[in-house]
């Protein structure tokens, strides 16, 4: 129960830490960032916009930093984000509610299918340390580790949906966009390409890790134990090695969810894949700083949350942080 | 020690058939590319029914490798290179891993050392007993539970401790339970490796003192591993010394402490006085076992010993020497048998010495 | 080190990484023409002229990635070696000097952890004016040091409470001389193990911002030319090879650093020994 009291401060922390970043990364870049804004879009910019972002960022107003940033902290919290400028006068949380559920479905599935994969390979490589598998298995995880998820996106991008024409182009749903029987089908065509990709990027750290990490505990006295009882290898195997193995795995979880999320950015984009990653990018490009940081901070929050998930399944999982000793 | 009450399991071990017996057993750990190490040379050992056999030894000399070998525990790089062992008559060496997994803990079972960690983390001690017997043919779940329990009760660990995992319980729990476990299906013959080396003197004494309890109860042979002479000396029924992968030293008990005849025998018995002795100035043993790569010519203890004999010692292997009954040393100074009124034989005519040495 | 120079993957590392290195040095002899070279025609496909085309843009494409082997190399390095050093500094201290200063650390070590590094990196890239290669080493570095950094602590904990270093204190040694002589030469493998990790989020990341055009579109680097690839419809005229090839150069070189990642690790790591 402490650990988890612990994680959630933590959590927490990270939360506010971002926020406050978000506030003051655009007061720390040099000279005025609405300055910076109206000559980006070269005056294309309408007055009222102007006159929201003033406000935004505290231009006009005669308020102390402070009291700004409590201001944008109370509005923060209770969901305001803001007016986007790039596409003013779209409140950022609406478009952020429009896209987000498609990123969470791509990361979602690609996590998760990636997790299990790789554990399972890498679980495998570790048993049967040194044989063909392992040794083969091991170079494999490294290359797919290194590839960069853009690249692969690209090529796929080219050879499948544009040679080969076996899947759709860009986009989230093709045609009406319908939500229902075809309409399945399209979101499941239309996702395929950037849900397979970004999972073959993050498999192969996963079995590099679990396949360390299997190594490590089959040195350990308890599996030596376990054959010298007598039990069949199967039992040893699942119930000694991986149950034991998969712990650390969950521990590595925060950072394995950012380089998925991370990946989601340039897959979405590749593949005009309707997210929140994609609106990322979109932002950035031109500036809309409002956008930007209402995104980082929904991305933030929402990798603090899935961690905070993987902690509480950890808790469940290892009997020693569960329960106190009581001897 | 009190003698044993027969053995209560239905194994063919008779007080005529050793319950084991290892012949000449020569174990070696092999790496890639590197010369082999031979951990343990030409070692004979019996065990017969409900006896307590000690094997005494430095840290290194071979005694966990012998066991591990002869309760067909050994781990590549580790390999058995020649020798036997029987078990009930049975070829131990020859059976199958299948096989091998019956035998285990139903027939002998093994308590390594520092057992603290010998439990899985993660799994009840219930679920670690019950999966054990499940593997064995126990198939009735509730039975097997109140046997776990029972023996649980003659640990004594208190039962509430049963349904909870590893890390709850104390080390001298842990050790106690994981003895628990051994004896669970009944075996005939218990190895313990330095069973209580890890706790502290007085939790060690309650776990020897249970120990014998056990074993007038349930009527099994063990095999005791030690550093500690001087628990053996005082729970073992034989006693075997060994250095440098050789057994150099073999006598019941009693005339080990009263008269050990190897030198290495002898400066073990100095450097651990029991208790109750007299005072006696404490001596350590000068100088270092020797690199199993590359062993001397002759004596493996000569380098180190107060009493070798020059120009035979460091040169020629030292025959088998029995004295009284069940004694037998392997030692140049016992050469001439005009010499020692107590020699009865001065090796079999033929040169055992290094390369074995049978049980009389 | 023995056993690191009869590792298969390292020595596979190991070659990749030189055969990139020799690359990069002798670029200017390498290459036939200037990399930023435009005044081909773009978009021709393979000749003796051009040994693997030219760009949309008008370079050559093999001179390109010739020289680009130098910006990732660079790259790679240089935030490699920066990471490595503020790692060291922060492992040491938050678990060698331990007390307030390891909790305030070690935070935020966690804070960094947690936060998506590429996220926070990507939105660094959108704030900072300047675009060039020195900046973006310098976002990489602080994004990527949190991972490593949280191992080295661990180790330097399990060091501090050793029987050798606490002999060392008693016997009246210097923190300093202690930290030094004692505690650095057993944290080496790890170090060296987390620079290659690092190495690797480097060339990877560094790909991916120029990827996006968040670097500077000027520069000769691999992850531009992608970026080039993909903006001007490499794809739709059919020059894949234009698109595949700077990948692969990625590809390969992660791959060199991923390899000695895993391999130092296989070495100096006392659990994953063979026995």
């Amino acid at each position: 129960m402490r650990y988890l009291l612990k994680r959630l401060l933590l959590l927490l922390v990270a939360a506010w830490a971002a926020l406050t970043l978000n506030f003051i990364l655009p007061r720390l870049m040099p000279g005025n960032p609405v300055e910076a804004m109206l000559a980006r879009y070269q005056g294309r910019l309408s007055p009222q916009a102007v006159n929201a972002l003033e406000v935004q960022f505290g231009l006009n107003t005669h308020e102390s930093a402070i009291s700004q940033y409590f201001t944008y902290f109370g509005h923060t919290v209770t969901g305001n984000l803001g007016t986007s400028i790039s596409e003013f006068p779209t409140k950022v949380s609406s478009i952020i509610g429009s896209s987000l559920p498609w990123t969470i479905g791509l990361v979602g599935f690609s996590v998760i299918v990636s997790f299990v994969i790789g554990t399972a390979l890498g679980a495998l490589a570790g048993w049967r340390r040194g044989s063909r598998f392992d040794s083969v298995a091991v170079p494999f995880g490294v290359m797919l580790s290194a590839m960069p998820v853009f690249w692969i996106s690209l090529l796929a991008l080219y050879f499948l949906a544009f040679k080969l024409g076996w899947f759709p182009l860009a986009g989230g749903i093709g045609g009406t966009g319908s939500v229902g029987i075809s309409g399945a089908g399209s979101i499941i065509s239309h996702a395929a390409l950037p849900a397979i990709t970004l999972t073959l990027v993050s498999v192969g750290g996963w079995v590099l890790l679990m396949r360390n990490s299997t190594v490590s505990v089959l040195g350990e006295d308890y599996i030596k134990f376990g054959r010298a009882k007598g039990l069949p290898e199967r039992a040893v195997a699942f119930n000694y090695a991986v149950r034991n193995a998969i712990l650390p795995q969950f521990t590595s979880f925060a950072l394995a969810l950012g380089f998925v999320v991370a990946g989601a950015i340039f897959t979405e984009y590749v593949f005009s894949y309707p997210g929140i990653a994609y609106n990322l990018y979109e932002a950035v490009l031109s500036l809309d700083y409002p956008l930007m940081q209402g995104i980082f901070l929904v991305i933030v929050v929402a990798v603090l949350l899935a961690n905070f998930l993987a902690d509480l399944l950890y808790v469940f999982l290892d009997p020693r942080i569960r329960l106190e000793a009581r001897a | 020690m009190a003698a044993a009450a027969p053995a209560t399991s239905t194994g063919p071990a008779t007080a005529s058939t050793p319950l084991l017996e290892i012949f000449g057993l020569t174990v070696g750990y092999g790496w890639e590319g590197r010369p082999m190490s031979t951990v343990v040379r030409g070692v004979d050992l019996s065990v017969g029914a409900g006896e307590v056999v000690g094997i005494a030894g430095e840290s290194g000399c071979g005694k966990t490798t012998l066991a591990l070998a002869a309760t067909g525990l050994l781990d590549p790089p580790g390999q058995v290179l020649s020798g036997s062992v029987r078990f009930c008559g049975r070829d131990l060496l020859a059976l199958s891993q299948r096989e091998l997994r019956t035998v285990h803990l139903s027939e002998i079972s093994m308590v390594f050392q520092a057992s603290m960690n010998v439990l899985n983390p993660v799994m009840r001690i219930r679920d670690q007993f019950l999966d054990a017997m499940k593997a064995h043919g126990v198939e009735d779940r509730d039975g097997a539970v109140a046997r776990a329990k029972e023996m649980f009760d003659l640990v004594k660990v208190p039962r509430r401790f049963f349904e909870a995992f590893p890390h709850q319980l104390s080390g001298g729990m842990r050790q106690r339970t994981v003895i628990a476990l051994a004896l669970v299906l009944r075996p005939q013959l218990l190895v313990l490796d330095e069973p209580t080396t890890a706790l502290d003197v007085v939790v060690q004494r309650s776990i020897l003192e249970m120990l014998d309890e056990l074993r007038n109860e349930l009527g099994f042979g063990v095999v005791f591993i030690t550093h500690d002479l001087s628990l053996l000396v005082e729970i073992a029924d034989r006693i075997t010394i060994m250095y440098a992968g050789l057994a150099v030293e073999q006598a019941p008990a009693r005339q080990l402490y009263e008269g050990p005849r190897h030198p290495y025998s002898q400066a073990l018995m100095r450097a651990f006085p029991p208790l109750g002795g007299e005072r006696r100035r404490l001596e350590g043993i000068a100088g270092q076992p020797p690199d199993l790569r590359q062993l001397p010519p002759g004596c493996s203890f000569q380098p180190r010993c107060p009493r070798a004999i020059a120009g035979t010692c460091e040169v020629v292997a030292p025959p088998l020497v029995r004295f009284e009954a069940e004694h037998w040393a392997v030692c140049h100074l016992y050469d001439r048998v005009d010499d020692h009124p107590n020699v009865t034989d001065q090796g079999l005519g033929e040169d055992h010495g290094e390369k074995g040495a049978t049980v009389g | 080190m023995r056993a690191f120079f009869s590792n298969r993957l390292a020595m596979a590392g190991l070659a990749i990484l030189v055969f990139f290195g020799l690359v990069a040095l002798l670029a200017p002899v390498i290459a036939p023409y200037s990399p930023t070279d435009i005044n081909f025609t773009p978009f021709l496909p393979i000749s003796s002229q051009h040994w693997l085309g030219t760009t949309s843009q008008g370079n050559d494409v093999f001179s390109q990635l010739v020289y680009g082997a130098r910006a990732s190399l660079m790259v790679g390095l240089a935030t490699a070696a920066i990471i490595s050093v503020v790692q060291l500094a922060m492992g040491i201290f938050s678990g060698y000097v331990g007390g307030w200063v390891d909790n305030v650390l070690n935070t935020i070590t966690n804070i960094f952890l947690v936060v998506p590094a590429l996220v926070l990196l990507i939105i660094l890239a959108a704030y900072l004016p300047g675009k060039g290669l020195g900046v973006i080493i310098a976002i990489l570095a602080a994004t990527g040091w949190a991972w490593g950094a949280r191992v080295l602590r661990a180790q330097a904990i399990s060091l501090r409470d050793r029987p050798f270093v606490e002999a060392a204190r008693m016997a009246g040694e210097s923190r300093w001389r202690i930290v030094l002589v004692h505690i650095v030469p057993n944290m080496f493998g790890v170090l060296v193990a987390n620079f290659f990790g690092a190495a690797l989020y480097a060339v990877l990341a560094e790909a991916g911002l120029e990827f996006l055009g968040l670097g500077n579109i000027n520069d000769v680097t691999w992850g531009v030319m992608l970026y080039w690839g993909e903006n001007t419809n490499a794809m739709l005229l059919g020059q894949w090879l234009f698109l595949l090839l700077p990948g692969l150069c990625i590809l390969l070189l992660g791959t060199a650093f991923g390899l000695l990642n895993f391999a130092v690790d296989q070495v100096a790591n006392p659990r994953l020994r063979r026995n």
